[in-house]
């Protein structure tokens, strides 16, 4: 009678036994971090002692005034759209030499490509502020192919600083992109292409009317990601510039928002840079959703 | 034939270019700083130069410290938020409980925001709790993860009921269930998920690099990125070298003892958004 009881309860709490761990630290360390992150965002802080109410101006010197806020925007903007119109066309070309039949080795040559993603955003920073170096190997390889010894500044000059970060991030993320065109292509089905041979379609129109088509959500989802990615952007620019960069022309909008919250030691002001990135990012989603019609898997 | 031959001689072009960046690395690892500039791989004609003098620096040094604890918090890390996100996934997949549609709801609609948004409140949290320089601002926030627990949710929807039903005929606890028929069911993905957990906490910079400011307490990408401006490591930046190398090995070893999983889950649509 006793155990039966037991029994009953055990299975009635489990549960809430399984979900509450979750819960609680989700109420603690995620939902009430955020809500005071949003508190923050209409006050004025010196540290986390000091805090003065100051409605919404944060959010309107960001938006009106901060010279360096509309450059973090800028950069990290720039940074994006140069990026995905990089990666993108990278890996599907990447994954459609991979798809060809004729390919031996096919997984060796998947995992040269995807390896890098392995390394982190900061481990390639250290790499590549060495190979970027007045005598690192890119230089050593840039003067090779021009005949003479040429040292381009990559690190230390304005204009350059963003392109150096691009050409390590896009090493980082080609083959991380190009595994998952790899798997959208597999999927495809090899009947549609048979058909299509039969009747006269070229390679072309094979891959506008076949490869195009049956790739799409995955294409949707890479972009999505990227974007999201992009904007995010903030370890491999610290690391590889040591900061800001030249003329602070590596600055993105999360490195504006730690450089202000934990060098300036303005929390609200970082955190109203935080929701603007919130709004940014939410309108990337939405953007997605009217174009590509595509709705997501997860849910009830 | 010629097609194929230029097809493959294309993408070993190309897979050099994204090797070598790996082999620069391996290389200047063991090289003594005066080769280190001056030679682009190995110094070929003087190969008796090459030193583990760069690898031996690593035993003391802060390298030391930062090596075992981004070992420690990596893996503390990774099994409480595989254990976490399977339990949790587990309750929402496979039993119906007054609570579970508003836990589902809000949890999804978290789901979009950026981690940096949390971080100012999270400090100010932190401050309040002491546990500013602390491991504990690292590992419980982290222990959860709400993609995670989707990610189970989802894989779980799968298990049969009457499997469930059977177990407890047969008197197994609930913690049975979840141990002997839910997470084996879902092996491949646990795989794949174990990888992702390990590899963001191992990477992870900006959280750290808030909560951490004693030297010895730091990880690798902290101690590292410290180390990178600093003009006495200009000239010994081999010994940097070595430490990263260093720190890529323990993925690239988990990477190859997981990547059955890893590549079947991508394949298979268990990550797809």
């Amino acid at each position: 009678m006793n155990r039966d009881r037991w029994w009953k309860l055990q299975t009635r709490a489990a549960p809430y036994l399984f979900i509450s761990p979750f819960v609680v630290i989700f109420c603690v360390f995620l939902l009430y971090p955020l809500s005071r992150s949003l508190f923050l965002s209409f006050h004025k802080t010196v540290g986390p002692r000091h805090i003065v109410f100051v409605g919404w101006s944060n959010y309107r010197f960001l938006l009106g005034h901060d010279l360096v806020f509309g450059l973090a925007l800028l950069n990290t903007a720039a940074y994006t759209v140069a990026f995905l119109a990089l990666q993108i066309p990278m890996s599907l070309g990447l994954a459609l030499l991979l798809n060809s039949r004729h390919v031996r080795f096919r997984n060796l040559f998947r995992f040269s490509f995807f390896s890098s993603y392995l390394v982190g955003q900061v481990f390639v920073g250290v790499i590549f502020f060495q190979l970027f170096g007045p005598d690192g190997l890119i230089n050593h390889i840039v003067s090779i192919l021009a005949g003479h010894r040429i040292v381009i500044p990559w690190l230390s000059s304005p204009n350059l600083a963003m392109p150096s970060v691009l050409i390590a991030s896009l090493w980082l993320a080609t083959g991380y992109g190009m595994v998952y065109f790899l798997a959208a292509l597999q999927a495809v089905d090899p009947e549609l292409y048979e058909a299509a041979e039969m009747d006269g379609a070229g390679t072309r129109a094979q891959f506008l009317h076949i490869t195009l088509p049956g790739i799409r959500p995955m294409l949707a989802y890479v972009v999505l990601v990227g974007a999201i990615g992009g904007f995010q952007l903030f370890e491999l620019p610290f690391v590889l510039l040591q900061g800001a960069g030249p003329d602070a022309r590596g600055i993105t909008i999360v490195m504006y928002l730690f450089l202000m919250g934990f060098s300036t030691g303005d929390l609200g002001y970082a955190s109203a840079i935080g929701w603007l990135l919130v709004a940014i990012l939410l309108l990337l989603s939405l953007i997605r959703f009217r174009f590509f019609r595509f709705r997501p898997e997860i849910g009830t | 034939m010629i097609r194929r031959i230029a097809l493959h001689l294309l993408l070993i072009v190309l897979a050099a270019v994204a090797v070598v960046p790996f082999i620069w690395l391996i290389c200047a690892a063991f090289k003594t700083p005066q080769d280190l500039l001056g030679s682009t791989l190995l110094p070929w004609r003087h190969l008796d130069r090459l030193t583990l003098n760069n690898f031996r620096a690593l035993r003391d040094q802060p390298f030391a410290h930062w090596l075992i604890n981004s070992i420690f918090l990596s893996s503390l890390h990774t099994v409480l938020v595989v254990t976490l996100s399977s339990m949790g996934g587990f309750a929402l997949a496979k039993y119906e409980f007054p609570g579970k549609r508003p836990i589902m709801i809000i949890m999804l609609g978290t789901i979009l925001l950026p981690s940096q948004v949390l971080v100012p409140g999270s400090y100010e949290l932190m401050y309040h709790l002491h546990w500013i320089d602390s491991y504990l601002a690292i590992i419980v926030p982290g222990a959860i993860s709400v993609f995670g627990i989707i990610l189970f949710r989802q894989s779980m929807l799968n298990v049969p009921d009457e499997l469930l039903q059977c177990g407890r005929l047969d008197g197994c606890s609930e913690l049975r269930l979840w141990w002997d028929i839910a997470l084996p069911s879902v092996r491949p993905m646990i795989g794949a998920y174990t990888l992702l957990a390990f590899l963001a906490e191992w990477n992870s910079f900006l959280w750290p690099q808030i909560i951490l400011q004693n030297e010895a307490k730091y990880t690798l990408p902290i101690g590292l990125n410290s180390l990178t401006g600093l003009p006495e490591y200009q000239h010994n930046y081999g010994i940097v070298m070595a430490a990263t190398l260093v720190s890529i090995l323990p993925v690239a070893l988990l990477f190859f003892a997981l990547q059955k999983d890893f590549i079947s889950g991508l394949s298979s649509g268990a990550v797809k958004g």
